[in-house]
């Protein structure tokens, strides 16, 4: 094979993978519609679509996890019918999930060996260790071979299942979602690693909803929506609004943000909070700040760096090992979480249907779980109220535009994107002085993201106190007055002008580098 | 040592049994099948080792018709387990129940026969080392292949390569399929293994312990041995240390009762549960303190390869 990428693609050889006409139907309805898709030795193609889009369900089909009910597969121009992902893996093609595939309990080495042929009865660990040593190396995807993979960090772990691929032979790499769990600059370093690939004649295909990103690496783009193929395009040839468009099917609404500095008094206030995550670690270290009335403070982070240990402590389900949180003047720091809701603070979890709602209540249920201890939902302490309940149920429904077939149905069959609107409801019915709001629009489509931030603006202008959790710096940047950034459960500094920095400066904070000084 | 002696030789014949359940609950287990089905599981393997070597007069045959029994009642289980997906403690308890009524049924006409099993020998060499020798080496041949079993799995589950997919079928079977591995496949072989090994635990009893059948002989061995994999944290070693602990309780209060002391019997015997409480409480410590250790990480989880999360 040479190494000079511009050759390697010949007029007159096949695409590296081909897939025509896929057809995959879940309970009746289409997740994939007709959709054609090729890839070409040493390109890195994007697939681009909203959440939903039926990017992932193309991809398990091209690795083997789901059958597609209509539709043909070839790899190198030869047809391929694959039964299981053990057929994909033996024709080249190696998925990272966004959920890795890794076993915790196991080393690394011991995960890159897993389900591969040819490996001798009685492991040799040394000879393996050395070629994942080298291959580490040549990749540029430093990782220590015999670690256990629940030490690792998210980044780490996921160099070793690139790792786990490219040590399998894999011509064609798919990576779902790859660059949700890195930091800008490890961003920047796993883009090396994929031009290393690429210039090796592998072919890359990268699942992604970044726009900006995947223009900035890809060679072309596929754009999924609905399930259906909307269009294949050079990344140079388009700009950022086209591909949205192509996403969404319509001209993006920019989100108006009002300019007003109207901050009101400090209604939450917080003074060196350390607490310990579910294996008894530190995962938050004396963290301060105060939060006023009328101001959205944005939380930046890589997941998993204290933002849910935080969202817990400021709702009493998690207790704290020091420190003190005082509410609209009043130490909280002991309350129960059902203080903490009867004094006004709202949250809304990343976890919608495990921590949110309750999936197989049904939506008058789950409307009243934060209620139904108090009048008028409750009479006489004991009964609850149902034709009040419905009545509220309805309200909210309307105001909100929930689509559900009636309020009784159970709220597992809504769409993520209803799910979160009814969550929004819930929690914004009472007038709530706190809002925490974790990733509140992590997988919905860009019309329900829309509707959550609009309503988040105007709880804002309404007085009350907001925290908005997120990993997106854009959407960060967008709303907040200021910014916090957290990494390993310490407070890196704090960005008082949002709208003015760059996304290096809070990224080299995400990655735990002190900037209090800068700003 | 007069006394010391007999006593821990009759631990080892006594945790015998239920070594062989527990290891093969732990290969059952390692796949993320729980089979709560032992009790049941070694009653038939009682019966069918009794029966075939009353009608063969070989004992040998005797424990492999338990060994096949064990197999063919825990292909209910895994089918329902795997293939269907059904609750695994439900099947498992309906393994027990269904175990315990068809011995009792089969056997009905036969309680208090006796059989001539297998008999002690000593092994050469090792059976002349003072204390060790009487104590490991005086036995039947089960006790031997049953010290083989545990050093073999031991080093099977941990250091090879079919181990190695075992256990990462049990901690994440949708990680072991998306690397191409058969989840269902390798749930099947082992979960059907393990009812084989509690097979030949009930045949130990019948064939080579008491040499007879009596209705319900087991009594409650299957369910030392479910706690038994907990206390030995899923591992052959701990297993035998565990196994050879309760046998040595088990002879002790046989000891007590010809003795007549005042010690109720049934005391002693609730130990094994205490130390798995103990060893519970351990595990749970240590998780606390970021060490992960105990059951697979999907023990009593179906899998479905196309259910979306």
């Amino acid at each position: 094979m040479s190494s000079e990428p511009k050759s390697v693609n010949d007029a007159n050889m096949p695409p590296l993978v081909s897939m025509r006409g896929i057809d995959k139907i879940f309970f009746g309805s289409y997740a994939n519609k007709g959709v054609d898709f090729n890839l070409k030795r040493g390109e890195v193609h994007a697939l681009l679509g909203e959440n939903g889009a039926g990017k992932t369900t193309l991809m398990n089909v091209l690795s083997g996890i789901y059958a597609p009910d209509a539709g043909t597969i070839s790899i190198d121009g030869r047809d391929v019918s694959f039964r299981s992902p053990r057929d994909a893996i033996a024709s080249g093609i190696g998925m990272v999930h966004q959920h890795f595939m890794l076993i915790p309990a196991l080393s690394v080495w011991e995960n890159m060996l897993l389900g591969m042929g040819g490996i001798p009865f009685v492991m040799k660990k040394h000879e393996i260790v050395a070629r994942i040593k080298e291959l580490s190396k040549r990749y540029a995807l430093s990782v220590d071979p015999e670690a256990y993979v629940w030490t690792l960090s998210i980044g780490e772990q996921q160099r070793v299942e690139i790792l786990k691929m490219l040590y399998r032979g894999t011509k064609v790499l798919i990576l779902d979602e790859p660059t949700s769990v890195l930091t800008p600059q490890e961003t920047r370093d796993f883009f090396v690693t994929l031009r290393v690939m690429t210039e090796a004649g592998h072919g890359v295909i990268l699942i992604s909803h970044k726009i900006d990103e995947i223009l900035s690496i890809s060679d072309r783009l596929s754009i999924l929506r609905k399930g259906e193929h909307i269009g294949t395009v050079n990344a140079s040839g388009v700009t950022r609004e086209t591909v949205a468009e192509m996403m969404v099917g319509r001209v993006l609404r920019p989100i108006k943000r009002p300019d007003s500095e109207r901050h009101g008094p400090t209604i939450l206030s917080c003074a060196r909070l350390s607490a310990r995550n579910d294996r008894g670690a530190l995962s938050l270290s004396g963290v301060s700040f105060d939060l006023a009335a009328s101001e959205i403070l944005g939380v930046a982070g890589v997941v998993g760096n204290g933002q849910g240990e935080l969202c817990e402590v400021l709702t009493g389900l998690r207790s704290l090992d020091s420190g003190e949180i005082t509410l609209k003047g009043d130490n909280v720091s002991l309350c129960t979480p059902r203080e903490f809701i009867r004094r006004g603070v709202s949250y809304i979890p990343v976890d919608r249907k495990g921590m949110g709602l309750v999936p197989n209540m049904n939506l008058k249920e789950n409307a009243a779980l934060k209620r139904y201890w108090k009048k008028p939902a409750s009479v006489k302490k004991i009964f609850l109220d149902w034709e009040y309940i419905a009545g509220l149920t309805g309200e909210l429904v309307a105001r909100y535009a929930i689509q559900a077939d009636s309020l009784a149905s159970p709220v597992r069959v809504l769409s993520g994107g209803n799910i979160q609107k009814l969550m929004l409801a819930r929690e914004l019915s009472e007038a709530p002085s706190v809002i925490l709001a974790m990733h509140p629009v992590w997988g919905l489509d860009v019309g329900a993201a829309e509707f959550v931030h609009e309503r988040i603006l105007e709880e804002r202008e309404r007085g009350a106190g907001i925290m908005l959790i997120s990993e997106d710096l854009d959407e960060l940047m967008e709303l907040s007055d200021r910014i916090i950034v957290m990494s390993r459960g310490k407070i890196m500094g704090t960005v008082r002008r949002p709208r003015d920095a760059t996304k290096e400066e809070i990224g080299l904070m995400m990655a735990g580098e002190s900037m209090e000084a800068t700003r | 040592m007069d006394i010391l002696i007999p006593m821990l030789a009759a631990a080892i014949r006594s945790g015998t049994p239920v070594l062989y359940s527990v290891l093969g609950e732990i290969l059952t287990e390692r796949s993320g099948v729980m089979n709560l089905g032992l009790e049941g599981l070694m009653l038939v393997g009682a019966f069918a080792g009794f029966a075939v070597t009353q009608s063969t007069g070989s004992p040998y045959a005797g424990l492999a018709a338990a060994f096949l029994a064990g197999v063919l009642v825990t292909l209910i289980h895994a089918f329902l387990c795997i293939t269907m997906g059904a609750n695994q403690v439900v099947s498992g308890l309906a393994l027990t129940m269904f175990g315990g009524g068809m011995s009792g049924m089969l056997g009905r006409g036969h309680i208090g026969e006796t059989i001539k099993g297998l008999s002690p020998f000593r092994i050469p060499i090792l059976g002349d080392i003072p204390l060790i020798g009487p104590v490991l080496f005086h036995h039947d041949i089960m006790v031997y292949i049953s010290y083989i079993l545990v050093a073999a799995l031991g080093f099977f589950i941990f250091r090879t390569r079919p181990g190695m997919n075992l256990r990462a079928v049990g901690e994440n079977p949708r990680a072991s399929d998306a690397m191409g591995l058969s989840v269902a496949g390798i749930r099947y072989f082992y979960t059907l293994v393990g009812g084989g090994l509690s097979g030949i635990a009930g045949g130990y009893l019948s064939v080579v312990y008491t040499q007879m059948w009596v209705e319900g002989m087991t009594s409650g061995r299957g369910w030392i041995a479910v706690a038994l994999v907990i206390f030995s944290i899923w591992h052959p070693f701990r297993a035998a240390l565990g196994c050879y602990l309760f046998g040595g309780i088990d002879a002790l209060q046989m000891r007590m009762q010809a003795a007549g002391t005042s010690i109720p019997a049934p005391l002693l015997l609730m130990l094994p549960y205490l130390m798995t409480l103990v060893v519970l409480t351990f595990i749970s410590i240590r998780k606390r303190q970021g060490i992960l250790l105990g059951a697979p990480a999907s023990l009593g989880n179906p899998f479905r390869r196309e259910e979306r999360e």
